[in-house]
């Protein structure tokens, strides 16, 4: 039996579409069909000044907006040899940190429904909700930022803003003990993660997998560590890297990376020194002839901008290396054999981001 | 007047029956709204959040509106239906519940038809749900639906066995096969729930109960994030408010019979005996619920396996030890 899954279905993420092959509840062949939400970002982005194409990487892992804006401007930075002063790399970080609290929640809440714990949708949501309004209050959007600019960020941190920081993060630690009761203790929700959707360690390599899924699967890699950005080589944090490459495994990591975060915050709270935020630039801003590659650890995995200019205002050539796209490449594989309810959880488990897939 | 119309209905049965009828159809469509109502409240409150609270006082209207808005909805019969299936699905759901709540007792007295075998009817008569079910499936032409169909045959089967084993148990125990009968033997010697054989198998029960009415763990049938709605995705507008009916109504029914057979149905000291039963009733009504926003659902095939190599095996032996201690 074909069916078709996507892309409207309650649990696609997204505009996926997958074409099933079942015999039974088994499924025997998977064939993913990208591309409904395409608009063609990187050609639109080689028709625009540098700098105007910030707020369309807002649009691409529209979880994670954040990320996305820094990448770009990383990229543009490393064009144009641009200095970031010391305070907008702290405050860089503070904002990424907790944007990867507010995509692991959305991760969290969606796969709870995904395997029919609904209540844990809310409760992700709730907290989620309180990371929101803290960005809303700094950058004044709740999901497409459009706030890091090339050579810092536009502004300060709004007065006051470190310390209702603090208070979420004292808040949050209690609430993620709340998680680990409702789901990570609950022994079905373990029989149905456990053993499920399994990435070898070297299927891993050979798709490319990044982020979570990789550090799942056993690979230590995560680009805060290998290739420190902005102030990620002063901060104090692990990468917790689980062994098995199941479900159970890609859970625990973001769980994790959720308290590593935290450790993160509360770090560049303290260290975070004063002074300017932003470097002068000139009104047209025309980078030097060359090639510029930048990779930043977006919540989904390794995020990576090239830039080639040829001394003009506008990029000849831009290219995304979206985190989602590769590790979804995967996905077919996993699912042959297995059943159908493990669709859902193993799609839900590697957690992708349509935005970012079809560009 | 009582005696006048009590008279009236003594020399007419026929119309007595139809009225019966006519109120056991209503209550049957009455209580879902009740059942939903509180339903949403509790999954509000686990939650964190309020549930309806803008049509009527905190809410309370708000099924009735939604049932409301149902009745004015298009009907829709998908393109290569099989119509007679399709149509006639709902209300053999609906009317299995019907025939169910036909032979409960809620009070002493208080109920419609006095039937020896109210056990093995009611065993029989609910077994219609799992028929409209694979119906429903199978009738809509879409393969969500079959899938769900086939889910759900398998799982109703598999539970209704374990189930009527721990239903027998109290059958043995209590050496009586008639509800009123099994309520009567506990009002004298206490409830059932008391003795260690009916312990067990009111625990099976309740498991197989959450089964029984596609309950979370065991909501596999219209695992929504899966397959859309399972067998009543292709439904809507009317027929889909009697499959929502009938399923909470059997909500309310089964929790009604384990009250019967385990917690002494309307027995209980100073409050009238059909407060009794209402107040068991939603009590096992809200552990459902708890249960059924708390954890996340199970995989087919670990349902099945659960059902087959450990209720099965437990609620045969839980069955030869209360024979063992019943039968005198």
């Amino acid at each position: 039996m074909v069916i078709n899954v996507g892309p409207q279905h309650p649990s696609t993420h997204g505009v996926l579409r997958l074409i099933l092959t079942l015999d039974g509840e088994q499924i025997l062949a998977c064939e993913p069909v990208i591309g409904y939400l395409h608009r063609g970002l990187e050609k639109m982005m080689e028709r625009r000044p540098y700098r105007h194409n910030i707020p369309f990487t807002d649009r691409l892992d529209y979880l994670a907006a954040l990320s996305n804006n820094l990448a770009i401007c990383q990229c543009i930075e490393r064009l144009g040899g641009v200095e970031v002063p010391e305070r907008a790399q702290y405050i860089r970080v503070l904002l990424m940190e907790l944007q990867r609290i507010a995509s692991h929640l959305v991760f969290l809440g969606t796969f709870g429904t995904d395997l029919g714990a609904t209540t844990m949708f809310l409760y992700a949501f709730r907290e989620r909700e309180m990371v929101l309004d803290l960005l809303e209050e700094c950058t004044g959007a709740r999901l497409t930022y459009n706030w890091v600019r090339v050579g810092g960020v536009p502004d300060d941190l709004p007065e006051g803003f470190g310390q209702k920081v603090l208070d979420f993060v004292k808040l949050f630690r209690q609430r993620i003990e709340e998680y680990d009761m409702l789901l990570t203790r609950n022994r079905i929700f373990r029989s149905r993660t456990q053993g499920i959707g399994v990435i070898p360690k070297e299927t891993a390599l050979a798709y490319g997998c990044s982020g979570p899924v990789a550090r799942a699967s056993g690979i230590p890699y995560d680009i805060r560590k290998v290739a420190p950005y902005e102030v990620y080589n002063r901060v104090e944090f692990d990468v917790p890297v689980f062994e098995d490459g199941d479900v159970w495994a890609r859970y625990l990591v973001r769980m994790e990376e959720l308290r590593q975060s935290l450790r993160i915050i509360e770090q560049v709270l303290r260290d975070m020194p004063d002074g300017p935020v932003q470097t002068k630039l000139p009104k047209i801003f025309k980078p030097p002839a060359g090639i510029a590659y930048s990779r930043v650890e977006s919540p989904r995995g390794e995020l990576s901008f090239m830039m080639v200019s040829d001394g003009g205002a506008n990029p000849v050539r831009v290219h995304i290396r979206a985190p989602s796209f590769v590790n979804l490449s995967v996905l077919p594989r996993l699912l042959e054999g297995a059943k159908v309810a493990d669709l859902v959880a193993i799609l839900g488990s590697i957690d992708v981001v349509l935005g970012e897939i079809d560009r | 007047m009582i005696e006048a119309i009590t008279q009236f209905f003594t020399q007419h049965p026929l119309l007595w029956a139809f009225v019966k009828a006519v109120v056991l159809a209503s209550f049957t469509l009455v209580i879902p709204l009740a059942v939903i109502y509180v339903e949403r409240k509790i999954a509000g409150f686990i939650q964190s959040r309020l549930g309806p609270l803008h049509v009527g006082p905190q809410g309370t209207f708000q099924t009735a509106a939604d049932a409301l808005k149902l009745l004015l909805k298009e009907d829709i019969v998908p393109e290569g239906a099989d119509k007679r299936f399709f149509y006639l699905a709902p209300y053999i759901a609906f009317v299995s519940t019907v025939l169910c709540f036909m032979v409960l007792p809620f009070a002493p007295g208080w109920v419609a038809l006095e039937m020896n075998v109210a056990v093995l009817f009611i065993i029989g008569v609910s077994l219609f749900n799992v028929v409209s079910i694979l119906m429903a499936g199978w009738s809509s032409n879409n393969k969500y639906s079959l899938l769900g169909g086939l889910r759900a045959v398998a799982q109703l089967l598999s539970y209704e066995i374990p189930m009527v084993l721990s239903v027998l148990a109290v059958v043995f125990y209590t050496g009586s096969l008639s509800l009123t009968g099994i309520i009567e033997y506990q009002v004298k010697h206490g409830w059932n729930i008391w003795h260690p054989p009916i312990m067990i198998a009111a625990l099976i029960y309740f498991i197989c109960a959450l089964a029984e009415i596609n309950r979370t763990p065991f909501d596999l049938p219209e695992a929504e994030s899966e397959l859309v709605s399972g067998f009543n995705t292709e439904y809507s507008g009317m027929r889909f408010a009697f499959f929502f009916a009938s399923e909470f109504a059997n909500n309310f029914f089964i929790t009604a019979f384990a009250a019967a057979l385990f917690f002494g149905g309307w027995d209980g000291p100073v409050l009238p005996p059909i407060v009794w039963t209402f107040l068991k009733v939603f009590v096992m009504i809200f552990v459902f619920m708890w249960l059924r926003w708390t954890p996340p659902r199970l995989r087919i095939d670990q349902i099945l396996r659960f059902a087959w190599q450990l209720l099965v095996p437990v609620s045969l032996a839980n069955l030869l030890f209360a024979i063992a201690l019943g039968v005198r």
